[in-house]
């Protein structure tokens, strides 16, 4: 399975063209795993896959239960952020994938009021923009089945 | 071995002043300190100085006398003031000194602080995607703790309500206003749980210490105040820090556990020992926490202790006299060393109406930060 390569990204759907955020971060398969990192030493699962010898790849399960979460509730000064200039607030979670890491996310297909520790969370990705014609792509974890 | 003493403290408030740069605002500092102590500036040997964002500490010879004094710039993150002092300290102890300064001041932009992702060895698209927040870390850690230890929403008001009455009574604070717990709770939320009143903010300020050794201390007839302790860790295996991508599921400990025990073991005292905490209280639960991870109870206790008052300053364990860093804001080179010199204040029975009753001989300061850092003082009379 490549999990590193030089391929385009980029999907289309409903007509529109869909590019992850950064490349090396999905497998190029579908639906996308999130590309870990494995420590050769040590066997400690981190994410992103880090720069270096250290690590190997390591594609992470697609589903977890929720560790912890916030919601944002204003808009991140830019730069860094590169999201819309109408902001709505965000879920952010921390997912633990069982047996590998916890990783960092947004949430999506749940409303703030029912987001709950615990809860059975799948990948997902979700637009930066949602309004952008050609948006890029964030990971994100939402109810297991639920459409992204 | 004879004790490291501090004989001189000042401050400039916190909050906002226009008009006045953040070295002023030290060099301010350093004018009462050395009044406080009754020396004059010649006769400072040494300095080190902290700022994250308000310039280099050593261009304030310029106004304080070129003497040639040694001064020494640290930039440490939030630990800047705590790794200022913990240098004066290790000068003086060393024999080489026996009068130094330790100073640390800053002054931050409006608004929460704005970190880049190159500065901490993350991928551009981290920041892009808008995970570089503390408010979200901040947000995220203390939900998981009160799911864990069963901290009501209620705690986290409580907490904030304290600082702000406290902080009446504290004149270099900057907040000081009386805030019901009904408006903390009901206010709008900044990050979950935490409503705007359970953050502190981005400040300006200036703080002074001067460390003498004990027989310089004593020529000075001043009370000695003795620097039992001064400890700074960074981050074990598996703790949670701000900016983390990932996190190991296999918990693990905390800087501050570490600077704790260090700082405990050096002074030789323990924690039911201490009279009076100043706490790292960034936001409210941040003092919940910090009450565990320094040893002051268990997880999960600080429930009934914010219930009861304990932490009040009529308490069992008066926290955050000042009204810490919720009601003084951060300036990040300065905070460390404003615990301290409440401390300072504190067992020289000079707090007016926030005086911890009982006259207190041994005071606790603790400071955390990015990118997982802690430092821990002890103070004993």
């Amino acid at each position: 399975m490549p999990l590193k390569g030089t391929q385009d990204f980029s999907r289309i759907r409903n007509g529109r063209t869909m590019r992850p955020i950064a490349q090396g971060l999905f497998t190029d398969e579908m639906p996308p795993r999130l590309i870990g990192g494995r420590n050769r030493a040590t066997g400690r699962i981190v994410f992103p896959f880090p720069p270096g010898d250290e690590f190997e790849p390591y594609p992470l399960r697609r589903d977890g239960r929720l560790w912890s979460f916030t919601v944002q509730r204003y808009r991140p000064k830019s730069p860094p952020y590169a999201g819309p200039e109408g902001f709505r607030p965000w879920a952010v979670g921390y997912v633990e994938l069982p047996g590998e890491t916890i990783v960092e996310a947004r949430l999506s297909g749940v409303a703030f009021e029912n987001i709950a520790i615990g809860m059975p969370l799948e990948l997902t990705q979700v637009p930066l923009d949602p309004t952008a014609e050609e948006p890029v792509m964030i990971h994100a974890f939402g109810p297991p089945g639920a459409a992204a | 071995m004879s004790d490291v003493c501090i004989v001189g403290i000042g401050i400039h408030p916190f909050g906002r002043t226009e008009g006045l740069s953040g070295l002023d605002q030290g060099v301010f500092a350093v004018r009462q300190s050395l009044a406080d102590a009754g020396v004059e500036w010649p006769a400072i040997e040494f300095a080190y100085g902290g700022s994250d964002a308000a310039g280099n500490p050593d261009t304030m010879v310029e106004r304080l006398g070129l003497t040639g004094v040694q001064f020494i710039n640290v930039r440490n993150g939030c630990a800047a003031g705590g790794s200022a002092l913990f240098s004066t300290q290790m000068a003086i102890k060393s024999g080489e000194f026996d009068l130094g300064l330790a100073v640390g001041f800053d002054k931050h932009p409006r608004g929460a602080f704005n970190a880049l992702p190159s500065e901490y060895n993350l991928p551009e698209w981290y920041g892009e995607a808008g995970y570089m927040i503390t408010t979200q870390f901040f947000g995220a850690k203390i939900t998981r703790y009160m799911h864990e230890h069963g901290i009501s929403k209620t705690s986290l008001g409580r907490v904030s309500e304290k600082a702000f009455r406290n902080a009446i009574h504290a004149p270099h604070a900057w907040r000081r206003e009386p805030v019901d717990l009904q408006t903390i709770m009901d206010a709008p939320l900044v990050s979950d749980p935490y409503t705007k009143f359970m953050f502190c903010s981005p400040a300006e300020g200036g703080v002074a210490l001067i460390l003498a050794s004990e027989k310089k201390a004593r020529e000075l007839g001043k009370p000695l105040i003795r620097l039992k302790a001064a400890a700074m860790r960074t981050r074990p295996p598996g703790s949670f820090e701000v900016f983390a991508p990932s996190i190991d599921i296999a918990r693990g400990g905390s800087a501050t556990k570490l600077a704790s025990a260090a700082a405990f073991e050096q002074a030789g005292v323990g924690p039911e020992d201490i009279a009076v905490a100043q706490l790292q209280d960034t936001e409210a639960g941040a003092e919940i926490m910090h009450m565990a991870e320094n040893g002051f109870c268990r997880d999960g206790e600080q429930e009934a202790w914010l219930a009861e008052g304990r932490s009040e300053i009529g308490g069992t364990l008066p926290v955050n006299t000042d009204g810490g860093c919720l009601a003084c804001g951060e300036p990040i080179g300065a905070s460390g060393l404003r615990q301290v010199y409440e401390n300072v204040v504190q067992l020289r029975g000079h707090g007016g109406g926030r005086q911890a009753p009982g006259d207190p001989k041994t005071a606790y300061s603790h400071v955390y930060g990015a990118p997982g850092v802690s430092a821990v003082t002890i103070l004993q009379r």
